[in-house]
């Protein structure tokens, strides 16, 4: 069926069954493929985007179910001030290894921070447990978290 | 970012395909063993095995010179300086986080005084004779190819000061490269390196031997830390394209159905229904080889579809009847079994010193423990993929690849094509950990875009395939007998090691480790004990087998480490102190005399075993730690040390165990040696990804097999450890080294110490030994 889905604050037509997963929607029909693929199950976070400022999983996520929806992938993450800092803490301390879960770790962050501008190590255990990381860049993470924060916090 | 391209732009200093080093092939000790296609009747691969179990005849080379493709270090093969003044740096080692793609960059971009802001980044096909090898794995890419390296980049700077002489007339003598630009010392005239590139393309490439390097306080990159990582903008802004990311016009997408069991083969299917579902295309069979395994495609059926979902929404709606073949009864529970008997019985003898036997025999009391490692996943968080595609008889394959020469001949032989009708493309890796080396996954898209008739077709695995169908770390079961003397150190020294080789993978039959897995943290212990006796079990494999972060260097490690702090608690001794009374005074060993040939393929006299350095980094683990500060109840700490890979990791780990066995680790401490660092942020980065992954595999990483059949799927039945569990505070302490010292690996040798100085910490703090990973659910009636 046809389907209209406002992803990064443009309005775009897509023809899609309505319980094709948003992420196959994203990556395969609009070439959007910064959300990633990790597990189908909702276990991993990696193809976390934002539906209406919230962390949703893509993979989990029926396409029907976010028509009209304001959808935010990695891929608009830098529009806002908070995913830009987010962007910016990042690589200052170098978290990405392999790079593949990070759009969705970002995501997560970006999420958190806005929800909570300033997280203690506690929320951000909570937020960020849904995304996984093999190549384990947890504790730069943290830390990436924390230093945006700040970077906000000085910005405000 | 990076624009690939076939043809070399006007005026880089880049030649066509002129001077690609001639490679030797010699039997390679080396632990990845090498796949040759050789096409045979029937489009049969002919697969000539070369590994650990093959006498080396005839002079023995080492490092890169004894791989595949041995080294290229021409300029104009890797180094393309563009007339808007950028530099292009090729990279012929696929990038899977490891930070390959910056650091050889780095390399160069130094040597060659180029500015980073200027330097961009090409991956290189597979193409190992123009190359040199790009077999990644075995944590060898900056230890083979720092020197060649640095050769290209300052081959190539010698190339622009000799275009920016003549192109003044003075004698080179008086023009230096500085900064990306050539200055003339008289006059004070400056070209910038654009300028000069189409001229520098045209001068003779300096003789190896006159090339001039930097000497190590010139460095401006190498040996410096900084965050840079050049695909760090691409990766948070969800730019960078990973092999599962490709996208072709009018590519179609498939799903695999794979027999669950290994050797298993299609009996029927029916694809009525799989037809029926929305966006199917096709289902088309794959055919099956029979074993061993190698890195052929497992056979199946593919669905293929106008997009994912429909693929895995088809492959659901087929109906298949499979006939299981030999490995059905195959049972990881009862094969434990198995392992337990053949440790308990004589085996191959590998390194026999003194008499052991005799002693153990002779001796009033023995200390003797069993360790189990279980089968593991790699799990990397992109899960197989791969994308190709034929025009006009020529297949390009795009594909995540640790081995791309690997993957080239593996689809030349499935297609029946000539090597120069083969192009891989190597995109990034989304994680790899040693999956990647073997890439049935392309194989798989190769033979569907032919069954298409050349239509591009993108093959993903999902989760649920990757865990069930990996080349897996192989199960071990490890049993250790020692005889304390007086002073609680052993005076004997029994080890027998049971655990299938990857050899199996590619031939049929083959039992037990070879000396290059052997060769991994067990043959070469360099403890002060007169008589030691190792011994390996002849155990088959029923699955695939491959190689996995640090690969036997695990289990080993696991028990020796763990065995070490039995044998210290038994003697009343600190295992900090009694371990290094075991190691003793610091001395260089010739690896041969601890009966290990093999030495990573590395030569003995560059590379021996330096006791010394292992003392110091298990000093200062234990220093950096505040080893013997007292700890609350139920809290403690524990050691471990290995050497693999040509590097010395010791760690020490903080465990509280609270009540039902709920782990907390406030910290870890990591010394480390690999000899002078090029890039020490990235090699802190891959000590703090070993330590997390080697607390999965302590805490969560088993694999189990019932009727044949992997019983995991998925991240909710083989768990990873997750931020909330990962060590609050990682500290990594890093020996500092000259650049005159030889490189160590750096991107396994992290992992081996942690599950040990896990185990060694929750023994600290419960007095509870723990001989089988995972840990599971072992302490759950732990009362705090
Ligand atoms: S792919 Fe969606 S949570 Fe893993
Ligand atoms: S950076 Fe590789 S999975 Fe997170």
């Amino acid at each position: 069926m046809a389907l209209t889905l406002r992803i990064n604050e443009r309005s775009i037509a897509v023809e899609a069954a309505a319980d094709t997963p948003l992420l196959w929607v994203l990556r395969d029909e609009l070439g959007l493929t910064g959300a990633k693929f990790g597990c189908g199950m909702g276990l991993c976070g990696a193809c976390t985007v934002h539906v209406e400022g919230q962390p949703v999983r893509t993979c989990v996520t029926p396409v029907g179910a976010v028509e009209g929806k304001s959808i935010t992938t990695i891929e608009g993450a830098g529009h806002d001030p908070i995913g830009r800092a987010v962007q910016a803490a990042w690589l200052a301390l170098g978290v990405p290894q392999c790079g593949y879960c990070q759009a969705g770790q970002i995501m997560s962050a970006v999420a958190l921070l806005r929800n909570t501008p300033e997280p203690t190590d506690g929320d951000i255990d909570a937020a960020m447990a849904g995304n996984i990381c093999r190549c384990g860049t947890y504790p730069r993470i943290r830390t990436a978290i924390h230093r945006a924060a700040r970077e906000l916090r000085e910005a405000r | 970012m990076t624009q690939s391209s076939a043809t070399t732009p006007p005026g880089a200093v880049s030649r066509p395909c002129d001077a690609a080093a001639e490679s030797e092939q010699l039997p390679s000790p080396a632990r990845r063993k090498v796949l040759k296609g050789a096409l045979a009747a029937a489009g049969l691969v002919l697969c000539l095995r070369q590994s650990g179990r093959v006498a080396l005849a005839g002079a023995q080379k080492y490092g890169a010179a004894g791989e595949p493709g041995g080294v290229v270090d021409n300029p104009l093969v890797f180094v393309a300086i563009h007339p808007d003044n950028t530099v292009t740096v090729t990279v012929h080692r696929p990038e899977m986080g490891q930070g390959i793609r910056t650091s050889f960059a780095l390399v160069v971009a130094d040597e060659l005084e180029a500015e980073w802001p200027q330097v961009r980044v090409e991956q290189a096909p597979a193409d190992q004779a123009r190359y040199g090898n790009q077999d990644t794995d075995g944590s060898r890419s900056m230890r083979h190819f720092f020197e060649p390296m640095r050769r290209v980049g300052a081959a190539a700077r010698m190339m622009l000061e000799s275009a920016a002489a003549a192109h003044w007339g003075v004698p080179v003598s008086e023009v230096v490269a500085e900064r990306q630009k050539v200055w003339h010392h008289g006059s004070g005239r400056k070209l910038s390196y654009g300028e000069l590139a189409v001229q520098a393309a045209r001068e003779p490439v300096p003789e190896a031997a006159a090339v001039r390097l930097k000497r190590p306080e010139q460095f401006r990159y190498i040996g410096k830390s900084s965050s840079r990582l050049i695909d760090g903008a691409d990766i948070v802004a969800g730019r960078a394209l990973y092999g599962i990311d490709t996208r072709l016009e009018g590519m179609l997408y498939a799903v695999v159905a794979r027999p669950a069991v290994l050797g298993g083969k299609l009996a029927h299917y029916d694809a009525q229904a799989a037809l029926a579902v929305p966006g199917v295309v096709k289902v088309v069979e794959i055919p099956s080889h029979p074993l061993p395994a190698l890195s052929y495609p497992l056979g199946g059926v593919a669905v293929l579809a106008r997009n994912t979902w429909a693929a895995i929404k088809g492959r659901e709606a087929l109906k298949i009847r499979w006939e299981e073949g030999p490995n059905r009864h195959f049972d990881s529970q009862r094969f434990e079994t198995e392992l337990q008997q053949a440790v308990r019985r004589p085996a191959k003898v590998v390194r026999d010193q003194g008499d052991a036997m005799g002693v153990l025999r002779e001796a009033g009391r023995r200390i003797e423990a069993e360790y189990y490692l279980p089968f593991l996943a790699h799990a990397s968080m992109e899960p197989p993929a791969a994308t190709a595609r034929i025009v006009d008889g020529h297949c390009e394959v795009w594909a995540p690849v640790q081995d791309p020469q690997g993957t080239r001949d593996l689809v030349t032989g499935l297609l029946g094509l000539k090597e120069s009708d083969v192009t891989v493309h190597v995109t990034l890796l989304g994680g790899a950990f040693g999956r990647k080396s073997l890439a049935d996954f392309a194989g798989e898209a190769a033979v569907l875009t032919k069954a298409m008739g050349g239509t591009p077709v993108k093959v993903t695995w999902t989760r649920e395939d990757d865990i069930r169908h990996d080349y897996y770390q192989a199960v071990a079961l490890e049993r250790l007998e020692a005889v304390a003397g007086p002073d609680g150190l052993p005076v004997a020294w029994l080890h027998r090691s049971a655990s299938p080789t990857e050899d199996a993978t590619f031939e049929a039959g083959a039992e037990g480790e070879d000396s290059s897995e052997y060769g991994m943290g067990m043959i070469n212990i360099p403890f002060r004990i007169p008589n030691v006796r190792l011994e390996i079990p002849g155990v088959p494999a029923y699955t695939r087998i491959g190689w996995f972060r640090s690969v036997y260097n695990i289990a080993h490690g696991f028990a020796i480490q763990s065995f070490i702090d039995e044998l210290a608690h038994a003697a009343g001794r600190d295992p900090l102190e009694y371990q290094l009374a075991l190691i003793g005074p610091p001395r260089r060993i010739d690896p041969r005399t601890l009966s290990d040939e093999w030495n990573y393929g590395e030569s003995p006299q560059r590379y021996p075993l330096d006791t010394g350095r292992l003392h110091a980094v298990i000093e200062r683990a234990a220093r950096e730690a505040g080893w013997g500060r007292s700890l609350g109840k139920g809290r403690g700490l524990g050691l471990a040390a290995t050497y693999s890979f040509m590097s010395y990791a010791a760690a020490v780990i903080e465990v509280q165990v609270g009540a039902g066995g709920k782990i907390d680790i406030p910290r870890v401490d990591i010394a480390f040696d690999c000899g002078p660092q090029v890039n020490p942020d990235r090699v802190r980065a891959q000590l703090e990804g070993s330590c997390i992954m080697g607390l999965t595999v302590a805490r969560y990483g088993e694999i189990t097999f019932r009727d044949g059949r992997v019983q995991q799927s998925n991240f909710n039945d083989f768990p990873v450890l997750r931020l909330p569990e990962s060590p609050r505070d990682i500290r990594i302490h890093m020996q500092p080294a000259g650049f005159e010292v030889p490189l160590g690996g750096v991107g396994e040798p992290g992992l081996p110490p942690i599950a040990p100085a896990l185990v060694n910490a929750i023994f600290a703090a419960t007095g509870r030994r723990i001989r089988r990973l995972p840990l599971g659910t072992q302490l759950a009636d732990w009362r705090a």
